[in-house]
């Protein structure tokens, strides 16, 4: 038995990321992983096997060619493998952050049968950074001007990618942003410690070589209307995100103090408030600090409050770990830096100061029942459970809606009953002629890459429709 | 980037108007509406309401009274300068229509708010009855305007130094006390004033809207911050209003949220003191 073992070739381990100590960069808005140097990425590109039938390109939602980038990474072509994902994935140094990788391309990673998948998205971002930090960012070539007009609402990653993707095609793209910074989610709710906001800009920046003319400050709905950007645009998308937010809707809610992961995030994100007073946006700095919610959007507030000098941070939640909606990196690094969770618990209601602050929030224990309709457990309170935690600052992260803002000006522009704008699928047509959209704003709260795949796929809709024009 | 075309200091140089360069703003916006600007770079989002626009030069005007950093940095500014970022318009824009005889009721840097509003029902053929009022002479504003816009203006100060001596609800009291007939009254103006007005005109049972100015983030539904309750329920004032049935309204929530970050505020008040930015 001992002699078998020797005679195998030793396994290279899964290769990590240095990152910043977690003592220490819980107290900065710093990057946490430092990236692959080019050994370590060499090293962890050499895992992968070269599946003649790779199963991660099928895993992957604009169907990268995995093995193809991480070969070039292993020959030390390292810009070569920029643009190989980049025939597929506008955003790579975006994507290696911030997708679950873990539910896509690693997860059917055959490597991962065995031992540790492949880390893609580390390579992905590895890849990306060289080519962004050695300046060598490629302008492909444009297609003849075809002389047709399309306007991109909202600058997140569908907008971001159809604009990419349009401008490429020859037509013209101006991009409407409603907020003073384009960016959308990368910009107002991704924090600064996971997505560092110059890497978003460079995105914005390289979409302006191309030609796409980019205009803020533009609330469409109010200061143009769908009906009125269909006159001057041949076509129109829609990637308008999930800006609404959604409240726990128990007694005490509107207690100061007391914020929507959204407005919480986009004071620290877009506003800088964690640089007050150098910045003028104010921002609360609560001692105890108690996050609703167990998704991205929960772990970024809840370690973003660690970082604005908060004593204890509680993650509240009231279905139990296995169902807790983050990523994994995330949740593991948020207990790195000392979050602590309070699974199977929910509030029933906040208490407050006479200045209307918010000091505490009672909650109540939960135990999973029967599935119910999302296929997980349900939470079941148990009566009697109630008791109280101490917090002086608390964010609501559980989840965003559709912003009707848009759409209830929009005439012919179908709804589902929660909301929603009903687009198809495959082509992110929507109801009304000329109008397409894709994102969050069609599937509910989802994931950049899966908004970025239907920028995609409207991006070859619209462009059929052009042609056909 | 908007320019400033105008400036004019105003009520002891504590109000400010400004003519902003902003046409597709000039050319959309209608009464009630508002809009948020950001100063520049490291500046923070204030809403602020338009006191009337320009279509025909591409113009709004901004009327705001110095109340902290970002109004103060604000008021550095001179003809020729620009604002970083103006998004508008935003918000629901006032429903006028012919109700027959109302009140509008503008209070301290309310009447530049009520000033357009006011002119818009006169337009739609209502006898307006308008109210203004400061807590002394020198701080009223837009009283020839709001002459012209109304069909009898009621002028009051606090202290007695000019027009009626005492609150705006006295003279509103008289006018609801007369037997002509008053349909609707609009209150605009510091969060007690819209408190005591409502509470005069729900004894009446006269229909009353105000126009509220919480503290306000993205201002386009996102985020939150400018949440009130009005009838027991959470609005937000940026898509839901800014104006609300004034009988509605919890108004000692909306103070409290108001108050939020009087530390900061202040801290940014005395540090802009210091640096001049």
């Amino acid at each position: 038995m001992a002699e078998k073992e020797k005679k195998e070739k030793p396994k290279i381990p899964r290769q990590k990321m240095p990152e910043q100590e977690p003592k220490a960069r819980a107290k900065n808005f710093n990057e946490v992983p430092f990236g692959y140097t080019p050994e370590l990425a060499q090293l962890e590109a050499s895992r992968c096997i070269q599946c003649k039938k790779p199963k991660c390109i099928e895993g992957c939602p604009v169907e990268i060619d995995i093995p193809a980038f991480i070969k070039l990474i292993l020959e030390g072509d390292f810009i070569g493998s920029a643009r190989k994902l980049k025939e597929r994935n506008s955003l790579p140094a975006i994507c290696g952050r911030v997708c679950p990788q873990e539910d896509q391309c690693e997860k059917v990673c055959i490597v991962g049968k065995k031992e540790e998948p492949v880390a893609v998205g580390r390579l992905e971002r590895f890849a990306a950074d060289w080519e962004r930090e050695k300046g060598e960012v490629f302008i492909p070539e444009k297609a003849p001007a075809t002389g047709k007009k399309v306007a991109v609402v909202g600058s997140g990653p569908a907008g971001l990618t159809v604009a990419g993707d349009l401008i490429l095609k020859g037509h013209e793209v101006t991009l409407f942003e409603a907020l003073h910074k384009t960016g959308g989610v990368l910009i107002y709710g991704i924090p600064e410690f996971r997505l560092p906001k110059d890497i978003v800009q460079a995105e914005v920046n390289y979409l302006e070589q191309l030609g796409v003319k980019v205009e803020c400050n533009c609330v469409i709905g109010r200061i143009e209307t769908v009906d009125e950007l269909l006159k001057e645009y041949d076509a129109i998308f829609l990637g308008l995100g999930a800006g609404l937010p959604q409240f726990l809707n128990v007694p005490g809610e509107n207690l100061c103090g007391i914020y929507s992961a959204n407005e919480y995030l986009t004071r620290s994100n877009l506003m800088k408030a964690y640089l007050f007073p150098q910045y003028d946006t104010p921002i609360a700095r609560g001692k105890n600090v108690a996050v609703f919610g167990a998704g991205n959007v929960a772990m970024d507030s809840a370690r973003t409050a660690l970082r604005l000098g908060a004593d204890t941070v509680r993650i509240i939640y009231r279905r139990s770990r296995d169902e807790m909606p983050a990523r994994i990196e995330e949740i593991h690094h948020a207990e790195e830096e000392g979050v602590q969770f309070y699974l199977l618990t929910a509030p029933i209601k906040f208490l407050g100061d006479d200045n209307g602050w918010v000091t505490g929030v009672e909650c109540l224990r939960m135990e999973l029942g029967e599935p119910d309709e999302s296929g997980r457990r349900r939470p079941v309170p148990i009566k009697g459970s109630e008791f109280q935690l101490e917090c002086d600052l608390a964010v609501v992260a559980i989840g965003a809606g559709p912003n009707p803002l848009l759409p209830t000006t929009t005439p012919g522009l179908e709804l589902n009953k929660r909301g929603y704008i009903v687009g198809d699928l495959e082509t992110g047509k929507t109801s009304k002629p000329g109008v397409w959209a894709g994102g969050d704003i069609v599937t509910g709260s989802a994931t950049v890459i899966l908004a970025m795949g239907a920028g995609r796929k409207a991006t070859n809709s619209i462009h059929d429709y052009l042609m056909s024009k | 980037m908007y320019k400033i075309t105008y400036k004019r200091e105003m009520a002891e140089n504590t109000v400010c108007h400004f003519k902003v360069d902003a046409p597709r703003i000039a050319r959309k916006a209608k009464p009630g509406q508002f809009v948020v600007l950001k100063a520049n770079e490291t500046g923070e989002r204030i809403p602020l309401t338009m006191g009337g626009t320009d279509p025909s030069n591409g113009t709004i005007d901004l009327i705001f009274q110095v109340v902290g950093k970002s109004t103060a940095l604000l008021r550095t500014l001179n003809v020729g300068d620009a604002i970083q970022d103006i998004i508008g318009p935003l918000g629901k824009p006032t429903h006028v229509e012919d109700l027959g005889t109302i009140v509008c009721v503008g209070g301290g840097t309310g009447v530049a708010v009520m000033y357009p509003i006011t002119k818009a029902y006169k337009e739609a053929g209502n006898h307006v009855i308008a109210i203004i009022g400061a807590r002394t002479k020198d701080l009223l504003i837009l009283e020839d305007e709001m002459k012209a816009a109304s069909h009898d203006l009621r002028v009051t100060t606090d202290d007695g130094s000019y027009g009626h001596h005492g609150f705006v609800t006295d003279v509103l009291k008289k006018i609801l006390d007369e037997p002509k007939e008053v349909k609707l009254v609009v209150g605009i103006g510091p969060v007690p004033m819209m408190k005591f007005l409502c509470k005069l005109t729900k004894g009446y049972g006269v229909k009353t809207m105000v126009s509220l100015n919480p503290i306000m983030v993205d201002a386009t539904g996102m985020c939150g911050a400018c949440r009130v309750t009005v009838g027991g329920k959470t609005m937000f004032c940026c898509v839901d209003g800014p104006e609300f049935d004034g009988h509605e309204v919890d108004y000692d929530e909306l103070v409290k949220r108001q108050r939020a970050y009087l530390t900061e505020e202040k801290a940014s008040m005395d540090r802009f003191k210091e640096i001049g930015r």
